[in-house]
């Protein structure tokens, strides 16, 4: 599943209106201004509040298929940590559809994730996350940002507690009785296989 | 010897009379009719002098301690604000922000505290909410809100009862982690219809600064209805959803996604500009409650010293008119 980064998303960002279209800023600040403006004219004594847009980091800038990155750049984050800007490789993510490999110039996609193993090639290094699901997003500029909802490395893992975990929430799917406790159990029983495999490879 | 027996002659002549009230610019706050009937002549007003001074001391007490414990839970939740941050930015990155969006269904989520003395931020963010309430309401919009922490339900509870949908308080009994909070947002992502949440509260910049910011969060047809008309959204059609179900269940997915992350970086961020602001808010109490301190101790030397001289100009004048 390598593809190059296509021409044609060049093209979409050119839109022709043929009115003006209150919401269609042609670059990210430009719309901050017009609720800046909104909020002037009806608050005029209060100072307006900061949006997102004022703290988010810089990233690079999309740019054509003809002049793709050599590493792809990606950061991971989880509420509780985050690694940012680490150039690299190559990165396998667990996609709902299969483990899907991203190079550098990958073309743009979200994809969900399902819980599994996260690997990334660093030159000779191969760093492993176990991740429990989440959302993976490649730009077309080789920036990829993968969410997830926890990410701990496979070393951290201990494989006695998830094998006895894995049996309790066999356990307990077996004798669910709503389909509210059975899709609890399920979704412990696929976290917990995902982890086996993971440990075992 | 002779001022013993003066001192003694005069002691005698002291009681009946009233003395003079020395010049004391504390005057006008004690009461003074409590201050003759109290305790006899000599010992007017420092007894009260004194008595205000302990009380000031106690509070100088508290207000530092408090300003102690609000810099170590500081502490602590400052480094997990300070990781959440990246949950945000690919959202960010990918989808904008668009506070300027016009959209029918405006939903307003205010975080605050539940505790008090932590300076104005509650308010400014009651006043914010506010703002944004009166900036949605075009004619067929309509704004609600759903409050986080007692202080904003207790002022808003006063003049948007019928506009509030959900109160939810006593956030941070236990120690705040992502679970908690995505909960939570299920909760009210279930409860309440919206095209558009904005989520108000306080981000932490540092020790003294807060700023309050507002983050947007749109619904799944709203994303796809500005990504239709361009802009930054437009470029989302470009990216190939990999989900193996159909776009819109992805894009439901990743909306509901966005807010329990951005709702857990704000919780963070709140809870530590409030504990960042009592501590301002305690140090200033304290260092007034020194000056006041100072302010007092001058008035009860200068009174203390005033009764000293009265009692001795009754002593000398009681004898220069026995000597005739």
């Amino acid at each position: 599943m390598i593809r190059r980064a296509s021409t044609g998303l060049l093209s979409r960002s050119i839109v022709a209106g043929v009115h003006h279209r209150h919401f269609s800023s042609t670059e990210v600040p430009g719309a901050d201004e017009l609720f800046m403006m909104a909020w002037k004219r009806i608050m005029p004594n209060l100072d307006p509040p900061k949006t997102p847009l004022a703290f988010t980091r810089l990233r690079p800038s999309s740019i054509s298929a003809a002049d793709i990155a050599s590493k792809l750049t990606v950061n991971l984050v989880s509420p509780y940590s985050e690694f940012s800007n680490r150039e690299v490789d190559m990165v396998i993510v667990p996609a709902t559809t299969g483990q899907m490999g991203i190079l550098p110039g990958h073309m743009a996609s979200i994809s969900e994730l399902k819980p599994g193993v996260l690997t990334i090639h660093d030159e000779n290094d191969v760093i492993k996350y176990f991740i429990s699901s989440g959302f993976a997003f490649i730009h077309s500029n080789s920036v990829a940002d993968i969410m997830a909802t926890e990410a701990v490395p496979i070393e951290k893992v201990d494989p006695a507690s998830v094998q006895n975990r894995l049996v309790e929430f066999n356990q307990k799917l077996s004798s669910a009785s709503t389909d509210l406790e059975k899709a609890e159990a399920q979704i412990g029983v696929d976290v917990l296989v995902a982890l086996n495999s993971a440990l075992s490879e | 010897m002779a001022m013993a027996a003066l001192r003694r002659e005069g002691r005698r002549f002291a009681a009946p009379l009233i003395s003079n009230n020395p010049i004391n610019p504390f005057r006008s706050s004690f009461a003074p009719a409590e201050e003759q009937a109290l305790l006899g002549v000599r010992s007017i007003s420092t007894q009260i002098v004194r008595n205000r001074m302990r009380s000031v001391k106690n509070i100088q007490k508290i207000t530092k301690a408090m300003k102690m414990v609000a810099a170590s839970k500081l502490r602590a939740i400052q480094t997990r604000a300070e990781n959440s941050r990246g949950l945000w930015q690919p959202f960010t990155a990918l989808l904008g922000d668009t506070p300027s969006v016009d959209v029918k269904k405006n939903v307003i989520v205010t975080i605050t505290s539940d505790k008090g003395l932590c300076g104005g931020i509650n308010s400014t963010s009651v006043k914010i909410s506010r703002g944004l309430r009166k900036l949605n309401s075009g004619p067929d919009q309509e704004s609600k809100y759903v409050i986080l922490g007692e202080k904003a339900k207790a002022q808003l509870v006063r003049d948007s009862k019928k506009h509030i949908e959900l109160i939810i308080t006593e956030l941070q009994k236990n120690p705040l982690n992502y679970t908690q909070v995505s909960v939570l947002a299920d909760d009210i992502l279930k409860n309440v219809e919206y095209d558009a949440l904005r989520i108000v509260f306080n981000k932490f910049q540092s020790v003294v600064s807060f700023l309050p910011t507002t983050a947007t969060v749109l619904s799944p047809e709203v994303v796809e209805r500005e990504a239709e008309s361009g802009g930054k959204l437009g470029e989302l059609d470009s990216y190939e959803i990999e989900g193996g179900e159909t776009k819109s269940e992805v894009l439901q997915n990743l909306t509901e996604f966005q807010f329990s992350c951005v709702m857990f970086n704000a919780v963070l961020e709140n809870a530590c500009s409030e504990q960042g602001a009592r501590m301002s808010a305690m140090d200033s109490s304290s260092r007034n409650a020194g000056d006041m301190l100072d302010r007092l101790t001058l008035a009860y030397n200068r009174t203390r010293q005033a009764s000293i001289t009265t009692e001795l100009i009754e002593i000398i004048s009681g004898a220069s008119a026995l000597q005739g």
